[in-house]
């Protein structure tokens, strides 16, 4: 089922939460809304499944207006973050929740729930109550009964955010491969960058209640088109900070001045803003790279990577290094960084010559 | 020889303490009148059934339970009834006025019931629910009513909203989801508020003694009774005693888990 906004709107008590948007997700395909808390992900899941009215706009299924259709009619399923199950049913009637509503027939039910349960592997859990399995499990669950109702629409709100890490990991593998094949059209919000670089498909990058950018994934993560989608994509933070532009060289506030690459190079003069990610910093010098001289704040591992937060030429800046590095806080250290890796927004936040 | 853990003894003391006066009462009840008014003894020297024979044998004494019963079954069950929807609507929905809606319904609870005993009295006479069962379990939903609501409501808000809107998603009409779903689900909580209007309603003397008098009157309006023709009926009046004790008894097992939530009015 394709789905369609139309200039959706979402205000309460004066604040406004969705700013008009408009977008379009493919019939079938697997969208994911990226944004920190707060960016508006939950308020667009639930007007999609009109537990929410908008305030202005339209939200179209296919050829019908769906604006106004209630949330029964609206042929859709949806996966909270928390897991929600109905506590006093077995874990079969969980699933066949939806089929049985439907009318479906007996042995279909039992026909379809089965086969959902063996995809899902709950296949052996079938008689028990769900506040007798384990989180991944109760997550399983909620997962088959929006598998096992063949939705047109399934909206998943973070389903993996309250499970421990190595549950996270398993069922993060398994999920593209749950709806491949089936025809939904799935839209997944998630806060985590590279769960939304693990799962593929298109994501729209949320912030403040705006989309800022829609599009093949990988292409939002090389390509983002303003500053706020590179700061939806960045975990951690993207690295900021204003420069200026005079002739042929970048010029950072205390004085660092280093020659602008190719592609920025016939910029008009004037103040714009560099980002860049914390994994395009380095600790090994190279031609042609910007030298960072500062002193290491805090030095966190985590896993096979280190992460330093360090202070140099009046910014403080966050950078991701692969392997352990042992480095103590108040060291002095130089980073270096590729000025081709670097974005450049205008003062709008708008990415300047995008292609490169 | 055992050591005497000597920690052991303030709480042994404290239910013994706690005990006494029901094992006076049980033990009052095998006893026959003339024992218990002659002579001081521990246990019934003179074992007798008697006592219990005559309340399950003679009407005025069995009608009494069986009409507080009644009365206690009618109002627990209306006001659960109304209560679920009621607590609902608290639960999850914003409507002007809702919190102070809700405290007041508390403050229901604030009069002394012989506040009312008057008004319900000469309302009852006119209309003609005089010495009715339903007179006492309606005056009694008074109070009832808010406490389960206040309950439930606590119980209720321990269930997640998004249960709901899965069941909406999932296409449950909203009785179907209410009945099939949500009151499953906070079944503890209607065990819980029921238990307390049973309990309410069970003990309260002065609504039930003054709206009632012959065809209703409760089992406690007959206990007050303490002498008839034949004289004081002291073992009588403890059989009767030791039998109201049971009904309390029997309920409070059903909700054991989940007492102590009630008694925070379902909030944890």
């Amino acid at each position: 089922m394709e789905v369609r906004l139309k200039d959706l709107r979402k205000d309460e008590g004066g604040e406004t939460w969705i700013h008009p948007t408009s977008l379009t997700f493919r019939s079938g395909a697997f969208n994911i809304l990226l944004g920190e808390t707060l960016s508006g992900k939950t308020t667009l899941l639930r007007l999609l499944a009109g537990l929410e009215r908008p305030s202005g706009g339209e939200i179209w299924f296919g050829d019908d207006n769906a604006t106004d259709w209630p949330v029964r009619r609206r042929n859709i399923a949806m996966v909270y973050q928390q897991f929600i199950n109905y506590p006093n049913w077995r874990v079969y009637d969980n699933i066949a929740s939806p089929l049985k509503i439907a009318g479906q027939s007996r042995a279909e039910i039992q026909r379809r729930v089965r086969e959902v349960c063996e995809l899902l592997q709950l296949t052996p859990f079938l008689q028990r109550r769900p506040s007798e399995l384990s989180g991944g499990q109760q997550q399983r669950i909620a997962l088959a009964r929006a598998l096992v109702k063949r939705a047109g629409l399934i909206l998943l709100d973070e389903p993996l955010a309250n499970l421990d890490y190595k549950l996270r990991e398993e069922l993060r593998e398994e999920l593209p491969g749950m709806f491949a094949g089936r025809g939904t059209t799935v839209v997944y919000a998630t806060t985590e960058p590279g769960e939304a670089l693990l799962l593929g498909g298109r994501t729209a990058a949320l912030h403040q209640g705006r989309v800022c950018q829609y599009g093949e994934t990988f292409e939002v993560f090389k390509n983002p088109a303003n500053r706020a989608a590179a700061a939806a994509f960045s975990d951690p933070p993207l690295n900021c900070a204003g420069v200026e532009k005079q002739g042929g060289d970048f010029l950072l506030a205390d004085g660092l001045r280093w020659p602008a690459p190719p592609r920025h190079r016939e910029l008009a003069d004037g103040n714009y803003l560099l980002g860049f990610r914390s994994h395009q910093l380095s600790l090994r010098e190279a031609d042609a790279h910007i030298r960072l001289d500062g002193r290491i704040d805090i030095s966190e591992i985590s896993g096979s990577e280190s992460i330093l937060h360090f202070s140099a030429h009046g910014h403080h800046w966050v950078c991701q290094l692969h392997g352990v590095h042992k480095i103590s806080p108040g060291e002095r250290a130089q980073l270096y960084l590729d000025p081709q890796k670097c974005f450049l927004f205008d003062s709008g936040g708008e990415r300047v010559a995008a292609n490169g | 020889m055992r050591k005497i853990k000597w920690s052991a003894l303030a709480p042994a003391a404290y239910i013994l303490f706690l005990l006494l006066p029901i094992y006076w009462l049980v033990n009052m009840s095998f006893k026959t009148t003339n024992e218990i008014l002659g002579s001081f003894s521990l246990w019934p020297a003179d074992f007798t059934l008697d006592n219990y024979r005559v309340i399950f044998t003679d009407p005025t004494w069995y009608s009494g339970y069986i009409n507080s019963l009644t009365y206690v079954l009618i109002n627990t069950v209306l006001s659960v009834a109304f209560a679920l929807p009621a607590a609902y609507a608290f639960s999850r929905y914003r409507f002007l006025g809702d919190k102070h809606l809700f405290f007041w319904l508390l403050t229901n609870r604030m009069a002394p019931p012989a506040v009312f005993a008057l008004p319900f009295f000469q309302l009852y006479s006119s209309i003609g629910l005089f010495d009715t069962p339903a007179a006492v379990a309606l005056a009694h939903c008074l109070f009832n009513i808010p406490l389960a609501v206040w309950i439930l409501e606590g119980f209720m808000s321990g269930v997640p909203k998004e249960l709901d809107e899965t069941a909406f998603i999932d296409g449950h009409s909203f009785p179907s989801f209410f009945v099939r779903v949500f009151i499953p689900a906070s079944g503890a909580g209607i065990g819980v508020a029921a238990f307390f209007c049973f309990m309410f309603s069970w003990v309260e003397l002065l609504l039930a003694k003054t709206l009632t008098s012959v065809a209703a009157k409760p089992i406690a309006a007959t206990m007050t009774r303490t002498a008839s023709t034949s004289g004081y009926e002291l073992g009588l009046l403890a059989a009767a005693g030791a039998l109201t004790i049971i009904p309390g008894a029997v309920v409070i097992w059903f909700v054991r888990h989940h007492i102590a939530r009630g008694f925070a009015l379902g909030r944890v």
